[in-house]
């Protein structure tokens, strides 16, 4: 499809509303000091000073974040408020060249679907291109009136808001568009980046954000995705069209780190470890994330028809060799400068079938294995071109695949239940495994039309929904409707890994795997049999892993590729030569001294914090941390006797049941009682280990002991205990 | 008998490292096989025979998106 305006029209059709000239503060050891805000209801412009208690407490990244956010709003504010907030800050480690993986952007906002902090983490260019024009973080207020383009000129020292009329909405087109307006050439556009979003994140409740790199190989813009949580339905309420930064202020040292010979020498011998291992051992560069389709399948960890099942014989129709041979090979496709894990794999010269843009050729970035699992395997489609036609249009739409999927497989499933028909469907026939159906239904979210709209409310209140106008039964539905704290789940079953269950219902913001991932640990290896165990485990690697989004890094290096020694070591499953990159790479910016007890430490803060702000938010007690049935265990005869030996042994030798004479039905609730009461003895555990009180409040000496008893993050907590 | 992560597993003669993982299914690369306690290196896993009654761990190190 040919763009509707050409770049001189929509150039001359921006009226600007504000300008606001800066002189660009150098990075010094990872940061700025100094963060820009923007409010689109005022058109107020201003540079705020990031204070040493900032550094100190809140790091960078999800943690400036979550401090903006915490003084922006108050309980009562909702997610389409004028003061909820968009900030997006990638840390101090963001924007370093010399490790893979340090380009990451957090965005946090009030989420539309939880209706509580969100954080999500993206690649692209757009976060440490912001930082190198002097900004440690944006945050943006307020709701313009019509449609705006915010732009940061930071070799000029310029931030404009402008009235963009003509621009359009999709990723695909904008992301293009504006990267040509405000590049000087086309040499030039490496030197711009963008965030945008899509029409179907302004009729649903699960949009999401995509941050533009160019591609001067493709020459072309490649989008990345912060998927969860809706920010990107709260930046189209905003009538934010695009934000964009153009610097060529990036060089090797433009963080002017405290010790440049410690990063290189860090990132060096991880550079040397991937040419080395990765062939051998995930094949990140080849096959990205999409190389776990098969693994996924053979460990019974697959979701197959809204998480019903484990594995599919089809899912080979999906492994990773089948994506190897659809991406591009040959490119190193970094989604920022240095990384030589390079996962950020497309399809080239995709022709789409179906929607606005039938018969084009395009560039879908992806799919990656949460997206195939996703839009794929969730909702019984085994097809890889549907799926890629599925994720092209989730992104340029503005919609979170994982979101999608989950919630397409939950319509699915009250599909072939009936509780919903074609009359209340629209006609459209939402079996496990039309993939028309399910695109159908994506071109209504972007329409915002019909049973799209429906669905496009999200899981939680589809159920809502289906009880009230469809007299749906509401047990069966909070059972098989999966979400939690109102997020969709990620694409793992969890219901053989107490641990994962936790791993997903007790997290901050709502079921995603970047917390904690511990089936193989727990269900595989039987490492952390305990409560206490599982409870370690719980307690460990979200803190670890939250310390990834306060510094602007991607979790992959971490753990998807590994020294040769590392089975050799006391804990191999933590990576510790990677865990003293980390200390190293920290220290060698900023030059401060942690150890690998002080990064968890630091974590750790902002960790409780988040819980407060849920707590702030009406949310972040026990009655928020229970997941649905269907993450647990068999919710239906079908389930229990598709791995019914599985069960059977469970039953007799952990529950200490005999199965001898029960009916499956007898069986199934027997196993929900046994199964239930093991996940309330695991969240007493956690909640014990990690400083709470049996609600998950935290208690106020962790409070105190992790220094962030501020005077109204104790009131907040005393007025729920 | 042999234990595989703490599970029984039928033994049988002939049993190599790579069998082994075969019937558990065990695709994932990044693991650690260690038998008795030792580590076997991956370059052994043809040819290195699972004895009778060992106890055999396969640990599978975290991946995921």
């Amino acid at each position: 499809m040919e763009n509707k305006y050409s770049i001189e029209q929509i150039k001359s059709a921006h009226k600007i509303l504000k300008e606001f000239t800066y002189v660009p503060k150098p990075v010094n050891k990872g940061y700025s000091g100094e963060t820009l805000y923007v409010n689109l209801s005022t058109n107020e412009i201003k540079i705020k000073q990031v204070t040493e208690r900032m550094k100190d407490v809140f790091i960078g990244g999800r943690g400036f974040g979550l401090w903006y956010l915490w003084n922006a709003v108050t309980e009562k504010t909702r997610w389409n408020d004028p003061e909820n907030e968009i900030i997006i800050s990638p840390g101090p480690i963001g924007g370093i060249t010399q490790y893979p993986g340090a380009g990451k952007s957090l965005v946090v906002s009030l989420s539309p679907i939880t209706g509580s902090a969100m954080d999500s983490n993206v690649g692209g260019y757009f976060g440490p291109y912001m930082k190198f024009s002097g900004f440690d973080a944006i945050e943006i207020q307020g709701k313009a009136p019509k449609d705006v383009v915010v732009f940061i000129d930071g070799d000029n020292g310029r931030v404009t808001i402008e009235e963009a009329p003509l621009e359009d909405i999709n990723s695909h087109i904008i992301c293009e568009q504006l990267t040509e307006l405000y590049a000087k050439d086309e040499a030039d556009r490496l030197h711009v980046a963008t965030v945008a979003s899509g029409k179907a994140a302004e009729h649903t409740l699960i949009g999401h954000l995509n941050f533009s790199f160019y591609d001067k190989r493709r020459k072309g813009t490649r989008l990345k995705q912060a998927g969860r949580g809706g920010i990107g339905t709260v930046f189209r309420d905003k009538k934010i069209k695009g934000l964009v930064v153009r610097t060529t202020n990036i060089k090797g040292n433009s963080n002017t780190p405290a010790d440049q010979a410690l990063l290189n020498k860090t990132g060096i011998k991880l550079h040397k470890e991937i040419h080395r291992n990765d062939d051998k051992q995930c094949h990140m560069r080849t096959q990205g994330t999409a190389h776990l389709v098969e693994i996924m399948s053979d460990y019974d960890l697959l979701p197959v028809n809204n998480f019903k099942f484990g594995s599919h014989e089809k899912a080979r129709q999906m492994a990773s060799w089948v994506w190897e041979k659809k991406f591009t090979q040959g490119i190193p496709d970094g989604c920022w400068f240095g990384c030589t894990l390079a996962c950020a794999k497309a399809v080239d010269g995709f022709q789409l079938k179906t929607g606005p843009y039938k018969g084009d050729k395009v560039i879908v970035d992806g799919p990656e294995y949460e997206t195939v699992a996703g839009v794929g395997s969730c909702c019984g489609i085994f097809d890889p071109d549907a799926v890629v036609e599925l994720n092209f249009y989730c992104d340029t739409y503005g919609v979170d695949t994982i979101s999608f999927g989950t919630l397409t497989a939950f319509a699915m499933e009250c599909f072939e239940n009936k509780i919903i028909t074609e009359k209340e469907t629209g006609g459209l026939k939402l079996n496990f495994g039309n993939h028309e159906a399910a695109l159908e239904l994506l071109h209504q979210m972007a329409r915002g039309e019909g049973f799209g709209k429906v669905a496009g409310m999200g899981v939680r209140r589809m159920k809502e929904y289906f009880v009230k106008n469809y007299n749906a039964d509401p047990k069966f539905l909070q059972d098989i409707g999966m979400e939690c704290k109102g997020l969709e789940y990620s694409q793992y079953v969890s219901k053989e890994s107490l641990a994962q269950q936790g791993g997903y219902a007790l997290t901050n913001k709502g079921p995603q795997h970047d917390e904690a991932w511990l089936i193989f640990m727990d269900m595989v290896n039987n490492h952390i049999p305990t409560f206490e165990n599982k409870a370690e485990a719980l307690h460990y690697f979200p803190l670890f892993r939250t310390w990834f989004g306060l510094n602007g890094l991607c979790k992959l290096p971490w753990n998807d590729v590994e020294p040769e020694d590392n089975p050799k070591t006391d804990e191999p499953a933590k990576v510790p030569e990677h865990v003293q990159n980390y200390v190293d790479l920290f220290n060698g910016v900023t030059g401060k001294k942690i150890d690998k007890k002080e990064l968890i430490r630091m974590s750790e803060r902002v960790y409780n914090f988040q819980r407060v702000f849920n707590l702030k938010m009406g949310f972040g007690t026990r009655e928020h941390d229970i997941p649905p049935y269907r993450s647990v265990g068999p919710v239906t005869c079908e389930e229990y006797e598709s791995r019914k030996d599985r069960y059977d042994k469970q039953l007799k030798e952990k529950a200490g049941i005999s199965p001898e004479g029960l009916s499956t039905e007898e069986k199934v609730k027997k196993m929900r009682e046994y199964r239930e009461k093991q996940y309330q003895m695991l969240v007493d555990a956690v909640y014990k280990r990690r400083g709470w009180n049996e609600k998950g409040i935290p208690k106020l000496e962790t409070l105190k002991d992790l220094s962030i008893d501020f005077e109204d993050v104790v009131k907040i907590v005393k007025s729920k205990m | 008998m042999i234990s595989v992560n703490e599970q029984p597993l039928a033994w049988r003669e002939n049993l190599s490292v790579s069998e082994l993982l075969k019937i558990c299914k065990y695709s994932f690369p990044l693991i650690i096989v260690k038998i008795d306690g030792e580590i076997v290196a991956k370059s052994e896993y043809e040819k290195f025979m699972v004895p009778d009654g060992a106890n055999v761990s396969v640990i599978h190190l975290m991946s995921g998106g």
